[in-house]
Formats: structure tokens, C-alpha cells, sequence
């Protein structure tokens, strides 16, 4: 069995980790819900109606999932971590509660009317219609992120004693909500919810473009994707070098776990790291790295323009993040915004040529993509959370402290069991609906089933041309 | 900035801490009344053989149990905003049950959503197997949770004020797909509504007996009073009326009167919590509510857009108001 902080972090972890996919497809594919029922509605153009009916039922999907395991995310503070909800209540309770009001129920509601109401209603009511449900989706993630935010710098209380327990007093609401961290975190995981479903509905189209290259449809939502990611996925890069700055300043023991920076002194800035042993991968230290660096330019970036300032090592604190999970996690995250990039700016090239649908290598390389701006989200998100280890709230609440007191090792192993097991069959049959749908999509558009079947079990693998 | 708009250091009304006791009450009672017709709609669906009539089951279900399952999220964040001991209390005190629960609604929620995917025969059943399943444990374990926040560790007491939940939700299922069905399937619908009437109330009858008997939780004293005699009574009459509109064929009389069956219920935890809000911990609203300006902020800010809400739900049950016809879950 495993211990209850154990079993109640991997749990957390785990589920997070499922619904945070989910949670940013909604948030990603508003956009592209809005403008395409907008111009199905204003143009009245069969390929917008088919757009907005196949990716309305993607999003409906999305939103089921992510109702049916975000639910279990709000009652976890409860019950695993209880602890941190008494301590943390009136600073997080607040902000959980809008989000529930203000974002969950616009976007539940409306979703409503989209999905089944097209024709109980008029038209500019399901244009509205649409346009909530994605502004619910951008308040839901505002809200959510304001308390993580807050668990990352927080800001605007003080501690009082209240039955018995210390626990932190709201004196400083617009402090607490708008803590330095909260604009940072919005536009950074805004975008990359973008960026990881602009490569999604980039890789659904270029598998229909592939088997279907005429379809005036699928090639308007590649391309659409394509400017996207043009823009997203340079300013994801921008801006996360700002970011980085702004977590040195504020979070060094995260910022040091990121880049294995165990002794304080002048930092090196590591463009590429690879592991000489395998001991690299559960230790990473400069010793065991092959590193491509710019020497002192991680002073310099960290500090904005000193290349001999001092950066805090991991060796000043008494306890660390796991740091080679922040570290490659790190490494993995920014190698893949680094192909995003590559890959809008080949697509953008093809488009400009007017050869976007005709080069089968680019149509391959964008199914091979579709899912890997959630691994960088992912990735992204386990160097935010794991990297704040061993606290849960920056400098106050030990994650150890915050663990239920009456939990034991069985029930906590049971029930992460449980979640385990549904929640893989979740994952499984979201990514089979999604195939079904493409499927039915291509039936929908002619495409004659070939006897050899490509896209076998729930991921599609590219395997060979047509 | 906000500290000019609300006061600091004292409740914007004296009474605030017990005005959001209320709030937070009227949010389970709004989850326990819509949802519970979704429960409900997923137990009377296993009654069903015929493939047109559970499409139907399952268009009256589609458009609005997702909106309705987020007023659970709004109790439990306005119960966390609020009174944060009691919401960490109460589900660490009951991990498997809270755990149990929130898996129920994954299954139940599931589903509908996964039997429209795929039309195979093998397939569906499963979905089937998921809905149901979850639509019965759901309301079973939320109601057992509910009995230990009010009667603490007696099993009995516990035991049935789950069944109560699952009793009540098949009275107000059966009353809302009546009301939305044609004559033939509702009056085949009615029999059931009016034999889970009638459990519902010896159900509540016998509960409160054990629980003077056995003064589980405390609470003996406290069912001995007025309010509850009322409240009980009150039950009773809107139960057996409602039947008796039932049997007259009048679906909407019905739906209404069994929609204040559920709301009746949630009064009565009200008055069996007051003036404790975890009563096996003996722990008052007074002693578990958060600070004046935290409670005042999300007073001002929380409570027009509860407002707003409500007009959401109302438009929302506007547009998908009248009979439904067999269209299915994906519309």
C-alpha cells in the first residue's frame, strides 16, 4: 500500500492530468467554434455547416469529459487534501465558487442550446449562444487559475488561529486575486490550449485533406489552423522566456530545479541538454550532461542584463522538487514549442505557395503532431506543479501538511485505483470517438473504405501513402 | 480597491453568516431538485425495453442534465467559499463515500454520451449498463453522505436517507417525463412515480422515527419540534395530492408537486443542521464561517450572478419547454 500523501498526490496528479486535456480543448476550440457556426450562419456556406456540426460534437464530447472529471478535481481539496482547503478557504473558495457561477454554468447552459437548439431558436440567439459557451470556457480557466496562481505566489492574507488551526485570513482581495503570478499563468496556458488544439484540428483535417483532397471544408480548417499556429506558437515561445524570468524572480527553487542549477553562483544558460548516462535521467547534474550552453547567459536572462549575478542553487535548500522530472519535463515542453514553430512556419511557407494540401509529407508530419501540443501542456504543467514541491502553497503549506489526517494508505491506493482504471477507459474511448467521428465524416464525404485499414486501435499511424 | 466597496471588519448585514447557511442550502436543494429528475430519468429508463422510448428517455435528458449537475459544483464551492472547515471535514470524513459518488456521476454522465457514438447493439447495452448504474448509486451515496453529515456514524439513519434520495428522485422523474411524454407512456410512468411516492414517505416516517428513538447524531430533540411536524406534513399532503393529480391525468400539477418533495427535503436538513452546520462535530455556523470581508466580497460579487443563473435556467428550460419527441440524446 501506498502512503496516503503518496497515493493522494499521484491521485491529484493523475486526474488533473486527464482533465486539464479536456479543460483546454474546450478553451482552444472556442474559438473555432465561434467563427465557424458565425460564418455558417452569415454565409449560409455548406462547408462552415459541416465544420461547426463535426467540431460542435468534438466539442460536446470534450465538454462531458471534462465535466464528469472536473467534478472529482473540486471534491479532491476535500477529500484528500483538507488541510490545505481549511487553511487555504477563504483565498480559494471565492474564486472556486465564480468559477462555478459565472464560467461552468454559462457554458453547461449554452452548450445546451448549441448542441440541440438550432432550430428552437434564432438565428443570432445560436450565434450568442456559441460565443457564451466559449467565453464561459476563457472565464473558467481565469478563475481556476487565479487559485493556482495564488498557490504559486501568494499574496494578500495573513495567518490567524480559527478553531484551533492556523489558517489564512483575506485582507487584500485584489492582492489575492491578482497575484504577480496570475497574468503570466492566464496568457501562457491560454495560448498553449490554442496551440494544442490548432494542431488537433490541424491534424483531423490534414487526415481528411489526405484521403479527401478536394474537400473545400477540411481545406478552409487546415489552413485556418495553420495561420493560428503561425501566430500562437512564436508568441508561446516569446512569451515563455519572459515567464522564465518572472519564475526566477519569484520562485527561484523552481526556477533552479528547471535548469539543475545545484550551486549558487553564475548560471549557464543550456540551450540542449542530453544525458550522458542513464543515471542523467533520474539525476540530472552538470557532470552527468552533455550540454550545448551559452556560458552566464542564464545570470544574464535571469537577472535582465547582469551576466555575473549570483542564481540560487538547489544546494541552499533543505528540501527539493524531484528535480529531474522538473528538468526534463522543462526540456521536453520547450523542444516541442520549438517544432510548433518549425512546423507553422513550414506550413505557413506551403500556404504562401498556395501547396498547403498537395505536399502529402507536410499532411503526415501534422497527423504525427496532432497530439503533441498536449504533451508540452502536460509536460508544461508538471514543471509548474512539481516544481513547487515540497510546498502546495509557496512558502506556507508543506503538500505533507496538507494531506488528510484520517485518510489511511488502503483507501487512498483503492481509489486511485479506481480512478486509474476509469479514467485510462476515459482517455480510450475519447480518443476512439474522436475516430468514429472521423470516420463517419469521411463516409459522409464519399471516401470509399479501403480494405486495408490505416487507422487501426484509438491513435491514427501514419503509415503509408496513398 | 475592493476594501472601499465592502466593509472590513464587519458582515455587511449582522446576519450574513446565516443568510449564506441559507445560500448554501438552496444550492443542494436546486442540485437535489433538477438533478434528482435526472436520476431519475436514468432509473425509470431501465424500465424501458422499447428503443423509441428510450430515445425519448434520453432527449428530455440531453439538453439539461449537464447544467443541472453544475449546481453540485456550485454547492460544494459556496460550501468551500463559505464554511471551509465543513467542506474539508465532511469529505475527509467520508473518502470512499465522496469518492464513490463523484465515480457514479462519471458513469452516469458518460453513458448517454457514449451510447449515441456508436450504433452497435453490444455497445449500447454497455452505455446503457453505465447510465443506469450510475443514475441509481448516484443518488444513493449523495443521499448516505447527507445522512452522515446529519446523523454522523448511525448506519441505519444513514442507510435510509440514501434510499429517501433514490425514492424521491424516481417520484420527480416520473412526474417530469409525464409531463413531457405522450398519454400512454405516462400513464405507465405515473405507477411508478406513485409507488415511490408512497416509500418515499413511510421511508421518511420510519427515518425520523429511528432517529428519536436512537437520538443518532443529536437530532432526536430537534425532530420533536414544530418546524419539522410542518415540514412533514407538508410532505405528506404534497405527496398524496400529487398523486391524486397523477391518477387525473394532470402531468404538470403533478411535476409540480413533486418538484416540492425534493425542495421540502432540503428544508428539513436545514432545520435538523441549524444552528450547527456539522452537527456530529457540534461545530456552529457562527464558529466555521470565514472572516467579514471574505464573505462580504463574495456576497456582492456572488450573489447577482446567482441571479443571473437562475435567468440562465430559465431560459434554458424555455427553449427546451413542451413535449419531446424521439429525436435521441445527440438531437
Amino acid at each position: 500500500m501506498l502512503s496516503p500523501e503518496t497515493a493522494s498526490r499521484m491521485q491529484f496528479g493523475w486526474t488533473i492530468s486527464v482533465h486539464i486535456i479536456f479543460a483546454s480543448l474546450s478553451i482552444g476550440l472556442a474559438p473555432f467554434i465561434i467563427y465557424f457556426t458565425w460564418k455558417d450562419v452569415r454565409t449560409n456556406e455548406q462547408r462552415y455547416a459541416r465544420l461547426r456540426s463535426f467540431w460542435v460534437k468534438v466539442f460536446a464530447a470534450g465538454f462531458v469529459m471534462g465535466t464528469v472529471t472536473g467534478i472529482p478535481m473540486s471534491f479532491q481539496f476535500g477529500t484528500n487534501f483538507p488541510q490545505f482547503a481549511e487553511v487555504a478557504g477563504e483565498l480559494i473558495g471565492g474564486p472556486l465558487a465564480f468559477e462555478a457561477k459565472m464560467a461552468f454554468f454559462l457554458e453547461a447552459v449554452f452548450l445546451g442550446v448549441l448542441l440541440y437548439g438550432r432550430d428552437r431558436v434564432k438565428d443570432r440567439t445560436y450565434v450568442i449562444s456559441s460565443v457564451l459557451v466559449g467565453v464561459g470556457a476563457w472565464l473558467s480557466g481565469f478563475w481556476i487559475l487565479i487559485v493556482n496562481a495564488w498557490m504559486q505566489t501568494p499574496r494578500g492574507y495573513e495567518m490567524v488561529t480559527r478553531n484551533g488551526m492556523e489558517v489564512a485570513k483575506l485582507t487584500e482581495p485584489f492582492a489575492a486575486f491578482f497575484t504577480p503570478r496570475m497574468p503570466w499563468m492566464y496568457v501562457h496556458m491560454m495560448n498553449a490550449s490554442v496551440i494544442s488544439v490548432a494542431l488537433l484540428v490541424a491534424g483531423v483535417s490534414a487526415y481528411i485533406v489526405w484521403k479527401k483532397p478536394d474537400s473545400e471544408a477540411w481545406n478552409t480548417a487546415l489552413k485556418l489552423a495553420v495561420v493560428l499556429l503561425i501566430v500562437s506558437a512564436p508568441f508561446q515561445a516569446v512569451h515563455g522566456d519572459a515567464y522564465g524570468r518572472h519564475v526566477e524572480d519569484t520562485q527561484p527553487q523552481k526556477f533552479a530545479a528547471m535548469e539543475a542549477h545545484y550551486e549558487t553562483g553564475q548560471a549557464d544558460l543550456h540551450l540542449l541538454a542530453f544525458p550522458k548516462s542513464l543515471e542523467a535521467l533520474t539525476d540530472p547534474r552538470a557532470e552527468n550532461l552533455v550540454t550545448v550552453s551559452l556560458p552566464a547567459v542564464g545570470s544574464f536572462l535571469a537577472s535582465g542584463g547582469d551576466f555575473d549575478a549570483e542564481v540560487i542553487g538547489l544546494n541552499e535548500y533543505e528540501e527539493n522538487p524531484p528535480v529531474a522530472l522538473v528538468f526534463w519535463s522543462f526540456r521536453f515542453m520547450v523542444g516541442l514549442g520549438f517544432l510548433f514553430i518549425g512546423l507553422a512556419l513550414w506550413g505557413g511557407h506551403l500556404t504562401y505557395r498556395g501547396r498547403l494540401s498537395d505536399s502529402t509529407r507536410y499532411l503526415k508530419a501534422m497527423i504525427a503532431a496532432s497530439p503533441l501540443g498536449y504533451a508540452a501542456l502536460l509536460t508544461g504543467w508538471y514543471v509548474t506543479e512539481i516544481g513547487r514541491q515540497p510546498w502546495v502553497i509557496q512558502d506556507e503549506l508543506r503538500t505533507s501538511e496538507a494531506v488528510s489526517s484520517t485518510l489511511t494508505g488502503t483507501e487512498a491506493t483503492l481509489t486511485l485505483v479506481g480512478f486509474v482504471v476509469v479514467y485510462v477507459g476515459l482517455v480510450l474511448t475519447a480518443l476512439y470517438v474522436l475516430k468514429w467521428l472521423v470516420r463517419e465524416e469521411l463516409r459522409a464525404l464519399g471516401v470509399r473504405e479501403s480494405n486495408e485499414d490505416r487507422w487501426r486501435g484509438p491513435i491514427p499511424w501514419v503509415s503509408k501513402d496513398d | 480597491m475592493t476594501d472601499q466597496l465592502v466593509p472590513v471588519d464587519s458582515y455587511l448585514v449582522e446576519s450574513l453568516p446565516e443568510i449564506w447557511f441559507g445560500a448554501v442550502l438552496f444550492a443542494l436543494g436546486m442540485y437535489v431538485v433538477l438533478d434528482g429528475f435526472d436520476f431519475g430519468i436514468g432509473m425509470l429508463y431501465a424500465t424501458r425495453t422499447d428503443e423509441h422510448e428510450r430515445e425519448t428517455f434520453l432527449s428530455a435528458f440531453g439538453p439539461v442534465w449537464d447544467a443541472n449537475e453544475v449546481w453540485l459544483v456550485a454547492f460544494g464551492t459556496m460550501l468551500l467559499a463559505a464554511f471551509p472547515r465543513v467542506y474539508s471535514r465532511l469529505l475527509a470524513d467520508n473518502y470512499l463515500l465522496a469518492i464513490g459518488f463523484v465515480l457514479a456521476l462519471v458513469f452516469r454522465g458518460l453513458g448517454p454520451e457514449l451510447r449515441e457514438q456508436r450504433d452497435e447493439q453490444r455497445w449500447k447495452r454497455y452505455a446503457d449498463y453505465a447510465f443506469v448504474g450510475g443514475s441509481v448509486t448516484a443518488p444513493l451515496l449523495f443521499g448516505m453522505l447527507a445522512g452522515r453529515w446529519l446523523f454522523g456514524d448511525a448506519t441505519l439513519p444513514v442507510v435510509l436517507t440514501g434510499v429517501g434520495l433514490v425514492a424521491v428522485s424516481v417520484v420527480t422523474g416520473a412526474a417530469f417525463l409525464a409531463a413531457k411524454t405522450e398519454p400512454g407512456l405516462a400513464s405507465e410512468l405515473r405507477g411508478y412515480g406513485i409507488g415511490a411516492t408512497l416509500a418515499y414517505l413511510v421511508g421518511v416516517v420510519v427515518l425520523l422515527g429511528t432517529v428519536v428513538v436512537t437520538d443518532a447524531g443529536g437530532a432526536g430533540d430537534t425532530i420533536l419540534s414544530l418546524p419539522v411536524a410542518v415540514v412533514v406534513t407538508l410532505s405528506v399532503a404534497v405527496g398524496l395530492g400529487g398523486s391524486m393529480l397523477a391518477r387525473r391525468g394532470q402531468y404538470r400539477a403533478w411535476l409540480a408537486s413533486a418538484l416540492a418533495l425534493p425542495t421540502l427535503l432540503t428544508i428539513l436538513v436545514a432545520i435538523l443542521l441549524y444552528p450547527t452546520i456539522y452537527p456530529s462535530t457540534g461545530l456552529l455556523v457562527r464558529e466555521a464561517v470565514v472572516s467579514p470581508l471574505a464573505l462580504n466580497l463574495v456576497t456582492v460579487l456572488g450573489f447577482p450572478v446567482l441571479l443571473l443563473v437562475l435567468w440562465y435556467f430559465k431560459f434554458l428550460y424555455g427553449v427546451f419547454s413542451g413535449p419531446i419527441g424521439g429525436e435521441g440524446y445527440g438531437g
